[in-house]
């Protein structure tokens, strides 16, 4: 069936940053955190995040790095925030341009404050908008922005988002804010009956997460590395 | 072609596939679909209710007509029998049908192109199509929802049941023929199955309130745990025509509020024992 042959799907990628790559310590950290749970990190794709980074606009410098990376069991499949000439060098290598692109939106804007210099644009990403509850089963990923949820998350549902998660109702699933690693994310919710929540990868199950905030509106923030439960 | 019961004025209603289903087993959903089919046909609606548990066969018994099958829905998606041959007439109403399973083939045998043609065909005969879903998210129970116009979700008031409703009501709203085509969503009504207001007070099984707060669809009725209803299937009569029994009115009722009626929802309090009653130790 034609209909069948091409079809959207949803997937969780890690996302490192070139710029730690160069840093002596990052090979060794790498391996402690794959020694931790060496069954997850087991040929899971990786996206290179060339924001801010110099180089890497050579075929062969991207083939390095994902030698680097097969080291670790890890499988370089794409870049992201990459320049044109390293976009060239990388789709040369073979990789897969992932958003957001820094190039892109930059360019048009520019465009559009040339040929219409009255109208004021915003290229900033939206945030995801849900409006139904969240099933069971069902998995929502807000890449690259903040993840907005106007009904209830079901026990057995994860939302999951780059950026900020909130939640307009109970959250009774799982909610993993800054999932590529931004520990300035939050998460907001109106009734805490969580699974699990995390950001930038810190977690708390349901068990260790305070009673005494069970079923209020709160927010969960990272402050010194661990995540604190506030009333809102 | 000609089509029995095109001269019933069929021509200004549009038939409507309803998928009876639960994600979990054991619920009640060959019951719930056995005592629809069969309030819809008491209302007189010419209605079909579609066993789709292939390989694990069980309507036909619920509607007491096993002894009947000759030709079963997988014959007819091969092409081997017409759907005449294969349906079933209720002997104790009229408009009600029975299209029974295979027994020896397995949940494979659903071809979604020959499922679609033969629900096509049956649309022309008849008013309702009453699907009775297998348990499971597979691929038989999302083929009994896909060409859904409205589901019926079978819950019992414990945890394990709802969070299993929950997970179909999702697959419902995303893998549909309706949201795959986004035409308008699939209408969802819950049907609370099992329910024992006394054990609900003592705080064994979850309220009505906490089944709607998680699964936030309208509620269809909540049919009380009885014995009436095990008595029905193992006699083969669907429940609903046990007009005397608790159990077959809240069918009855909830048929009613399916076709858009208002009724009072009743058996969610605790029976208070009569005065009699506790005299003689009866329940």
């Amino acid at each position: 069936m034609a209909g069948n042959l091409v079809q959207g799907a949803l997937f969780t990628v890690m996302v490192v940053r070139a710029g730690m790559l160069r840093d002596t310590a990052f090979d060794r950290e790498l391996e402690q955190q794959i020694g931790r749970s060496p069954r997850f990190f087991l040929n899971a794709p990786v996206v290179l995040d060339l924001k801010d980074t110099e180089g890497f606009t050579t075929e062969d410098e991207f083939l390095d790095i994902g030698e680097v990376l097969r080291r670790h069991t890890l499988a370089l499949v794409g870049v992201q925030n990459a320049l044109p000439e390293q976009m060239t060098a990388a789709a040369a290598a073979g990789l897969a341009s992932f958003a957001p692109n820094a190039t892109q939106p930059s360019r048009r804007a520019a465009e559009t404050a040339a040929a219409a210099p009255a109208v004021r644009t915003t290229n900033r990403t939206t945030a995801r908008l849900v409006t139904e509850p969240v099933r069971s089963g069902t998995q929502i990923y807000a890449r690259g922005t903040d993840l907005v949820v106007t009904a209830a998350v079901s026990p057995g549902a994860e939302l999951v988002a780059d950026g900020n998660i909130h939640v307009y109702g109970a959250l009774r699933g799982r909610a993993l804010a800054g999932a590529s690693g931004d520990v300035e994310a939050r998460i907001f919710c109106s009734r805490l009956e969580a699974e699990l929540v995390s950001i930038a990868g810190r977690y708390l199950v349901s068990e260790q997460l305070p009673p005494e905030q069970h079923g209020l509106a709160v927010q969960i923030a990272l402050v010194d590395d661990q995540l604190t439960v506030t009333k809102n | 072609m000609t089509k029995p019961g095109t001269a019933r004025g069929r021509e200004n209603l549009v038939a409507k596939v309803v998928a009876i289903t639960s994600g979990k087993g054991g619920v009640g959903k060959t019951t719930t679909a056995a005592a629809f089919a069969a309030g819809l046909a008491l209302r007189g609606h010419k209605t079909v209710v579609i066993d789709f548990d292939v390989g694990l066969r069980n309507l036909d018994l619920v509607m007491g007509c096993e002894r009947r099958v000759v030709f079963d829905f997988i014959n007819v998606i091969n092409g081997d029998a017409n759907l005449n041959q294969a349906l079933i007439k209720d002997k104790r109403v009229d408009n009600l049908y029975i299209f029974p399973t295979s027994q020896t083939r397995d949940k494979d045998a659903l071809k979604r192109e020959g499922v679609e043609r033969v629900l096509e065909e049956l649309k022309q005969q008849f008013d309702f199509i009453i699907c009775d879903s297998p348990a499971g998210i597979e691929h038989g129970a999302v083929t009994a929802l896909y060409f859904a116009d409205s589901a019926i979700i079978v819950t019992n008031p414990e945890v394990s049941s709802v969070r299993d409703s929950d997970r179909i009501i999702g697959i419902l709203a995303s893998r549909s023929r309706r949201a795959e085509r986004n035409e308008p969503a699939v209408e969802t009504n819950l049907l609370l199955t099992r329910y024992d207001p006394s054990r609900v007070a003592k705080g064994e099984m979850l309220t009505v309130e906490d089944v709607q707060e998680i699964l936030s669809v309208p509620l269809l009725g909540v049919i009380p745990e009885s014995e009436s209803v095990l008595r029905a299937s193992n006699t083969g009569t669907p429940v609903a025509f046990d007009e005397d029994s608790p159990a077959g009115r809240a069918y009855l009722d909830a048929v009613a509020r399916f076709l858009g009626e208002q009724r009072e929802m009743r058996f969610v309090q605790p029976e208070r024992r009569g005065f009699f009653r506790v005299l003689f130790g009866r329940a």
